[in-house]
């Protein structure tokens, strides 16, 4: 009989904790979100010395108060899933800061086992580190390991199933003051004689009410004890011990580093180095708009060919499909919806890919940081954060990747905020409705018409972040304070297995909303039309007047005419939510141009539709509801259909209003008549 | 007069932490990412756009906005 228990992997961020995640649970991953938020957590399994860990990877914090999600969920799973041992990973090159955190982990009571990374690094840096007085003196398991290269795994592993057998609890090595100390002790009986309390271990509980940490004082509120706990807080200054507990916990640390180790401060490191360079006054911003470019290049370009080779692929394969059947209505579903709603899934892969592999290659290096700061100033205009620039940039390329890069950006409002207004950037696939309209319409202009509704995308989606982040989503602006990591050498392990998990959830999350989505409007483009009186599925009817769609088209004609929009277009812009590029294709059928771009251009010239509707159109496919693949990553990313629905409502409205505003202001004034 | 905020000090000098204010989710945060009292902290440089500042203490490099910066009273030591 092998022992299960649990595992949790705590440490602050870029110390390579994901990397030793990695090393020790191989394969056997499984990514999910922690319950109710959208903070990503990881699982795996692994069986050492016949004891079966599940390691649950904790979010990277610096601390473990109460003011950021990420900490509140680092702190509620030791409290309340009280896993066996904690793993702290530690950047040995980083020593100081990075025991503040251990000092709270050992107040929380929990086992700790420290996993001492990057120890290679630290000894060509020129440091020594005596780990058997740090042992003697944290009094906890403290292991050398090199994560990128899996070294020290099996000891790390070793420590763990050791530490199980011990009963001794860790014992708190960290005191303060006699002031604080007293109040402490005060507290601490109190919390001790009040069952209510008995989930928490008191010794913490005290330190943090002390320190005024407010979800913990409305815990205490609830107890009948709370006023003999308010009379011991209201004798001291919460304002003032808050900066004393912090200031002696960093003493502590001193005091243990002057006695174990020697760390070379002399300075000017390789990370320095790069640093006058890459984020130079001067050099900065063209060097980093140049790195964008080149992702943007690769991950576009690049995976043009495959994109290509994907779509020629599902297309040959619905037609072989429906060939193969003989039953019409059922040829039709395979081909033109199942087949090619799985085909308009993978199709998105490869840029998915090869963006998760450069991202990844940037965070890895410690680069992303850099990013954040060159970008932030223009970022913090909106009330975003650096962080949200990378992935608005990749939305010029596709918006499904780039909402999903948004994982990068920490505070979750600033979050949110970033995937709600990221559809707006105007994607590759839109531009194809451009070319036709503005080509057909604006003549030699046509590059400054698109030049602008690829303006306009920017500017609603800065403001509607402006909006939302003083509006729905308020909040006091997150302060800035960010690390800036050394630089490493990513390793392509890391990098490959960060590409293919996105790959994975993907397919597995958004892939079945995008099928639904694409397949649902199938339907209503196969189902006849009441007292039409077609056949299910014929030819003769998909899409038509004949069909429920163009039937509700011709109903809601009504809403769109305001915007000198027809039933054909409210048809064709229905289509266009199962890829935006539809618009065009759906467009020549209704209009009776079949798939010539160059006779629908014609016949809209002649009169179809005027240059304002069609301005007008251009600015509603920027901004109503986006495809089905980025409505489905919205919806995994948010967790919550209440947020895709506000994206969904927020563009819809925002683009009719657009749209009418060109169109009457256009009619009236006679400009473009 | 050696007493100022973080956020005037010009990037090559090091200064003193005296004192951390501002709002209490911030004011939390600065201290727990170790700008205490006593800590020593060298002013590396501003951002291409003049704003958000990094900075070097504890052996590690942090960057802030101006706006959190300001909320860090400090004491000139020197220039580095």
């Amino acid at each position: 009989m092998t022992e299960k228990i649990t595992v949790a992997l705590a440490g602050n961020p870029n110390v390579g904790k994901t990397s030793i995640f990695n090393a020790i649970t191989g394969s056997k991953q499984h990514v999910g979100n922690w319950p109710g938020v959208t903070v990503e957590r990881k699982m795996g399994k692994r069986v050492h010395n016949d004891v079966e860990m599940e390691i649950v990877d904790l979010p990277g914090t610096y601390s473990l108060t109460a003011y950021s999600l990420d900490e509140i969920i680092a702190r509620d799973f030791i409290i309340e899933e009280k896993p066996h041992i904690v793993i702290q990973v530690i950047d040995a090159t980083n020593l100081e800061r990075n025991l503040y955190l251990t000092t709270q982990l050992m107040e929380l009571g929990a086992k700790l086992v420290i996993a001492l990374n990057m120890t290679d690094l630290a000894l060509a840096k020129g440091d020594s580190i005596d780990i058997s007085k740090m042992q003697e003196y944290l009094e906890v398991p403290v292991i050398s390991t090199v994560g990128s290269r899996g070294g020290g795994i099996e000891g790390l592993l070793d420590a763990v199933t050791d530490e199980l057998r011990k009963t001794r609890p860790t014992e708190n090595i960290f005191t303060y003051d006699a002031g604080i100390e007293k109040r402490s002790g005060e507290i601490e009986t109190i919390l001790n004689s009040d069952p209510y309390f008995a989930h928490y271990p008191a010794r913490w509980f005290s330190m943090k009410l002390l320190e005024g940490d407010e979800s913990i004082i409305k815990k205490a509120v609830e107890s009948d004890r709370y006023p003999e706990i308010r009379e011991v807080l209201d004798k001291t200054d919460a304002y003032s011990l808050e900066s004393r507990i912090a200031d002696q916990r960093y003493r502590t640390i001193q005091t243990m580093l002057r006695q174990v180790c020697n760390i070379n401060t002399n300075r000017l490191s390789g990370s320095d180095m790069v640093d006058r360079v890459v984020t130079n006054k001067y050099l900065g911003i063209p060097i980093f708009l140049s790195f964008m470019w080149a992702a943007f290049e690769l991950t576009f370009s690049f995976a043009t060919p495959f994109m290509n080779m994907i779509d020629v692929f599902f297309g040959w394969l619905a037609e072989a499909a429906a060939n193969a059947i003989s039953i019409p209505w059922l040829a039709s579903l395979v081909g033109e919806g199942i087949i090619a709603g799985v085909g308009s899934v993978v199709i998105f892969l490869p840029n998915i890919l090869l963006l998760f592999f450069m991202i990844s290659l940037m965070e890895d290096s410690g680069y992303m940081a850099r990013a954040a700061f060159i970008m932030d100033k223009v970022m913090s205009r909106t009330g975003l954060h650096g962080k949200s620039f990378i992935p608005l940039v990749m939305g010029f390329g596709c918006n499904v990747p780039a909402i999903m890069a948004t994982r990068t950006i920490e505070d979750s409002r600033d979050r949110l905020v970033t995937i709600l207004v990221a559809p707006f950037i105007s994607c590759g696939a839109r531009l194809p409705v451009y070319v036709l309209l503005a080509g057909t319409f604006f003549g030699r202009d046509a590059g400054l018409v698109i030049f602008g509704l690829y303006a306009l995308g920017i500017l609603v989606a800065l403001l509607s972040a402006r909006l939302m982040r003083s509006t729905v989503i308020r909040g006091e602006d997150t302060p800035f304070i960010m690390e800036l990591p050394s630089y490493k050498l990513p390793t392509l392990k890391g990098s490959a297995i960060h590409m293919w998990e996105r790959g994975k959830i993907y397919l597995k999350k958004a892939g079945s909303i995008i099928l639904v989505g694409v397949v649902g409007v199938w339907l209503l483009a196969s189902i006849p039309a009441p007292g039409s009186g077609g056949t299910f599925a014929s030819g003769e009817i998909y899409g038509t007047t004949n069909s429920v769609i163009g039937f509700t088209g011709q109903l809601i004609e009504p809403l769109v005419a305001p915007l000198g929009f027809d039933w054909r277009i409210a048809v064709a812009l229905v289509f266009g939510v199962v890829a935006k590029e539809i618009v065009v294709g759906s467009m020549g059928v209704l209009y009776g141009a079949g798939e010539d771009e160059e006779s629908l251009s014609n016949i809209l010239a002649a009169g179809a539709m005027t240059p304002l509707a069609g301005l007008g159109l251009m600015v509603f496919t920027l901004l109503y509801v986006p495809c089905f693949a980025c409505i489905g990553v919205i919806k995994r990313e948010t967790g919550s259909w209440k947020w895709t629905l506000f994206q969904l409502l927020y563009g819809t409205t925002l683009a009719w209003m657009l749209a009418f505003l060109v169109f009457q202001v256009g009619s009236r004034t006679g400009l473009l008549a | 007069m050696n007493k100022r905020t973080l956020d005037q000090i010009e990037p090559d000098n090091s200064v003193k932490v005296l004192k951390v204010t501002g709002r209490k989710s911030s004011r939390k945060r600065i201290l727990d990412m170790g700008l205490t009292p006593g800590t020593r902290v060298d002013v590396i440089r501003r951002a291409p756009l003049g704003d958000p500042v990094e900075f070097r203490l504890k052996g590690y490099n942090l960057s802030l906005r101006k706006r959190e910066a300001e909320t860090i009273l400090v004491e000139f030591v020197g220039s580095t």
